[in-house]
């Protein structure tokens, strides 16, 4: 369903994207989760996908990072379509993105160092001098510096975001996907991942991708917004045409207004029976 | 559903499990193989601490408990074999059924209690935290990276976790020898390895090694299953802890059946 700000996607810009979604369909055995997702993210911007519980968004990310496969559609990604590419191939492109996830996903059996060090151990031929000198430098890059030898247990909730950014900035990807960087944190700490997250955009100018329900958080850090509503795109565009939308569902979703409580009879007896009622628009 | 068609989809549901440990084993075993030819580092030490987890991490318990089992297969043997005036024959009862059957399966269960169950919970938390699909996005095959090191520890561990429970099995037989059956400890020594034949503690030890992959297969293969939620993880554990007693029990049957028909 496309909605009313998509005249402001990025397919009429001149710049190329560097991540192409067309006519997106991902479903979990027979329930289809995404109907037929389109946009484009441009090299060096940072784009929030807004959306409430179950509106697929998370679904879309875990597809982009190619932990879902797609039912159809295309996703393009330096040039390549994800939704054929071999294990070969995404074993390489794997090595350009960079993923924090929302638990922050650490190895707990492993010190933070250790953990940063991983994909360049793995991908890399660093020596390991190398390797410890490039961990420094991450973890500093992200405020953790002397925090090598902790293991992620001893680390608080944002300290373990900020570990996993570095995990995460390890390889330099050109694409950095975060899975709600702020749930689960106190506004403060919160602040401190946007903040780092701006910084990270400013100094290397990375693609970034972020999956989140914080307003607040996502007008902070967003170039372009996406408002999915139950598996369809109902809003693409700037945080300022965002919030200069009327669409009903972008309202709903910006000035937090509840979802109206089932007053018709018809509509309460298709709930009992478990049919989905009508929109109410 | 009718009786039958319950008993066909059940050895339907059974033999794709089968397959599914077949194919994580081959994986794992490929992982192995290409880690060699490509001199990867993280494996290889990765391999070496399950090895001290699974293997001097048992040693203590398992010697006691084969220790006790010696003794008790003793005290059996000796139950019959003294109403025919043939109590020598303990230490052969005793060496025989320790290195050919109790020895792997005493040793088996104890692994399958400590370090099947483990493998299926330390993977099923992963799974639940997201560090499986961490390893995935980073490009990092997690077959290679957590169930290779595992079946190599595995493949190594067992083995000599065989063979040293086949010891303190005699050893517990020996105490009941010295006591009550006119042995000294020398002589009882001497009567068990009078006893056994090379065939005997190798069949034992090929039953080990089918063991430790069937442990590792299914351990690994449940918890990488598991589904989302901190009760997912304790069902994992407890599935891989049924299912590896009772592959290892069919396991150990298949064997036990070519070898009695004269392959081993």
């Amino acid at each position: 369903m496309p909605g009313e700000l998509h005249a402001a996607d990025a397919e009429g810009s001149a710049q190329a994207p560097v991540l192409s979604i067309r006519d997106l369909h991902v479903s979990y055995g027979e329930r289809e989760i995404l109907h037929g997702i389109s946009f484009d993210v441009l090299a060096g911007e940072t784009v929030v996908i807004l959306g409430g519980s179950g509106s697929g968004k998370s679904t879309l990310l875990r597809t982009l990072v190619g932990l879902e496969r797609p039912t159809s559609g295309d996703v393009i990604v330096r040039g390549k379509n994800l939704c054929v590419m071999t294990d070969e191939e995404w074993r390489e492109l794997r090595q350009h993105i960079g993923i924090s996830f929302q638990s922050g996903a650490l190895f707990g059996s492993m010190t933070v160092g250790e953990n940063v060090a991983l994909p360049l151990l793995e991908h890399t031929q660093l020596d390991p001098a190398t390797i410890e000198i490039m961990v420094r430098l991450k973890l500093n890059e992200v405020g953790l510096n002397g925090y090598e030898d902790y293991m992620p247990a001893q680390l608080s909730g944002g300290m373990k975001k900020r570990a996993a950014v570095a995990r995460a900035m390890a390889m330099d990807p050109e694409i950095l996907f975060f899975d709600e960087p702020s749930a689960g944190l106190d506004p403060i700490i919160a602040a401190g991942i946007d903040q780092l997250l701006l910084k990270l955009k400013e100094a290397f100018g990375i693609t970034i991708i972020v999956v989140t329900h914080e307003l607040a958080s996502a007008f902070l850090i967003a170039d372009r917004m996406v408002l999915l509503d139950k598996g369809h795109i109902v809003a693409v565009g700037t945080t300022a045409e965002l919030q200069a939308s009327t669409h009903p569902r972008v309202r709903q979703f910006l000035d937090r207004v509840a979802e109206p409580e089932i007053s018709q009879e018809i509509d309460y007896l298709q709930m009992l029976t478990g049919e989905v009622p009508r929109p109410r628009q | 559903m009718p009786f039958t068609e319950n008993i066909g989809a059940s050895t339907l549901d059974g033999l794709a499990y089968v397959g599914g440990l077949a194919k994580l084993g081959a994986s794992a075993a490929r992982a192995v193989v290409l880690d060699i030819f490509e001199r990867r580092r993280l494996a290889y030490g990765r391999a070496m601490h399950q090895a001290m987890a699974v293997g001097i991490g048992s040693l203590p318990i398992l010697s006691l408990i084969t220790f006790f089992i010696g003794t008790i297969l003793a005290l059996q043997s000796a139950y019959e074999l003294r109403k025919f005036g043939a109590l020598q024959f303990v230490a052969d009862a005793v060496a025989i059924s320790v290195s050919r059957e109790l020895g792997p399966l005493i040793t088996a269960i104890l692994v399958i209690g400590r370090s099947g169950s483990s493998f299926a919970a330390e993977l099923g938390t992963m799974k639940v935290n997201e560090e499986i699909d961490a390893l995935e996005t980073m490009a990092l095959d997690p077959v290679r990276f957590l169930v290779a090191p595992k079946l190599i520890s595995m493949l190594l561990m067992m083995p000599c976790l065989t063979i040293w429970a086949d010891f303190m099995g005699v050893i517990g037989g020996a105490v009941f020898g010295v006591a009550a059956a006119d042995f000294t400890f020398k002589t009882y020594i001497i009567a068990t390895l009078n006893a056994l034949v090379l065939r005997d503690i190798l069949t034992g030890l090929i039953k080990s090694l089918m063991f430790g992959l069937v442990i590792t297969t299914v351990g690994c293969q449940e918890g990488l299953r598991t589904g989302l939620g901190a009760e997912e993880v304790g069902r994992s554990t407890t599935s891989a802890v049924v299912k590896s007693i009772f592959l290892v029990i069919m396991v150990d049957l298949v064997f036990t059946t070519m070898f009695y028909m004269g392959i081993g």
